[in-house]
């Protein structure tokens, strides 16, 4: 089946994204992501810190990834673009997950400066997928202003919760003729698989993946999720009925 | 002289580049990004760009993130 996901004029290998944060180590890295499959990264820019010898996150990502840097830390559109300039400055592509917030006690999305961010950062040349609110209006105020896809939130960033916000993600695949990509939220696999029967054209998971008793065999399990919810999706799920329906015929029974 | 490094005061020698800086620091550079003054020189113009007393530097590399 020809089921193609282009982004930023990139063909998608793999509708499993991941982030790199929060993993007990970084060495485990290279495991996780050939075991996710996935080739969309998402990395953080932070100042170094000339007191200790720390790695950089470059060293463990292979380079046929696509690196997708995010603008956590901004907490307004000028900051976002800020962070986005010195991302690509660094020589890694000109993706960039816009992320800007201000809330930090449910890490929720400032979308009208998300919306200003992906106005400048489009102009700019950028391939730009906003962290957003999932909200319809906004949605299609990011996609006028040129956002590669949107990535509505499925619950608050790190909570495991799952797909909290069902309802408004599946307007926007409804609504919205740009990829719907769900970040934040997805807990475990199944609730990657239920974004993707619901017709996300991808999943970004970090936590859920990080904070895994085994990250790499975790990894694994949602790349076949991912997979499956697809497939499910393409293949179009039976109707849901109030009464049983019987699977076996009911004729043909034998005899008393 | 002093400069201010990722927010805080640092002295470093007089006349150094900012290539001379990185390279000092022990940072290899095709793996950071370098903020000079607010703004962002090209990596082939690093050994251009002298650091001067209150220039505002800032030094970033790629860590994990989601």
């Amino acid at each position: 089946m020809d089921d193609r996901l282009v982004i930023g004029g990139r063909d998608i290998t793999s509708r499993l994204f991941i982030g790199t944060g929060k993993f007990p180590a970084n060495r485990m890295m290279p495991d996780v992501i050939k075991n996710s499959k996935a080739q969309v990264i998402t990395v953080a820019l932070r100042r170094v810190d000339f007191d200790s010898d720390e790695e950089n996150m470059l060293n463990y990502i292979p380079k046929e990834c696509i690196l997708m840097p995010n603008t956590s830390g901004a907490r307004n559109a000028e900051e976002a673009v800020r962070i986005a300039k010195l991302a690509r400055a660094a020589g890694c592509g000109n993706f960039i997950k816009i992320e800007v917030i201000s809330d930090n006690r449910y890490l929720l999305p400032d979308n009208r400066e998300t919306i200003k961010a992906t106005k400048i950062l489009v102009k700019e040349g950028f391939v730009v997928l906003p962290y957003m609110n999932p909200d319809l209006m906004d949605a299609k105020r990011l996609r006028d202003a040129g956002a590669a896809a949107v990535m509505p939130l499925g619950a608050p960033i790190g909570t495991n919760k799952g797909l909290k916000t069902r309802e408004l993600v599946k307007i926007l695949i409804d609504e919205i003729d740009i990829p719907v990509i769900v970040d934040a939220g997805i807990g475990k696999p199944s609730h990657a698989c239920e974004a993707m029967e619901l017709g996300a054209a991808a999943v970004l998971v970090n936590t859920a993946i990080a904070t895994a008793g085994d990250p790499v065999v975790m990894a694994a399990a949602f790349a076949k999720a991912v997979e499956a919810g697809r497939k499910a999706f393409l293949s179009g799920t039976g109707a849901v009925r109030d009464y049983a329906e019987a699977s076996s015929p009911l004729t043909g029974f034998l005899g008393a | 002289m002093l400069i201010v490094l990722n927010g805080k005061e640092t002295q470093i020698r007089d006349g150094m580049t900012l290539a001379d800086f990185i390279r000092d620091k022990g940072l290899e550079p095709d793996r950071i990004v370098v903020e000079h003054n607010r703004q962002i020189p090209e990596k082939e113009d690093w050994g251009r760009v002298v650091l001067k007393e209150r220039d505002r530097l800032e030094v970033l590399r790629f860590v994990g993130g989601g």
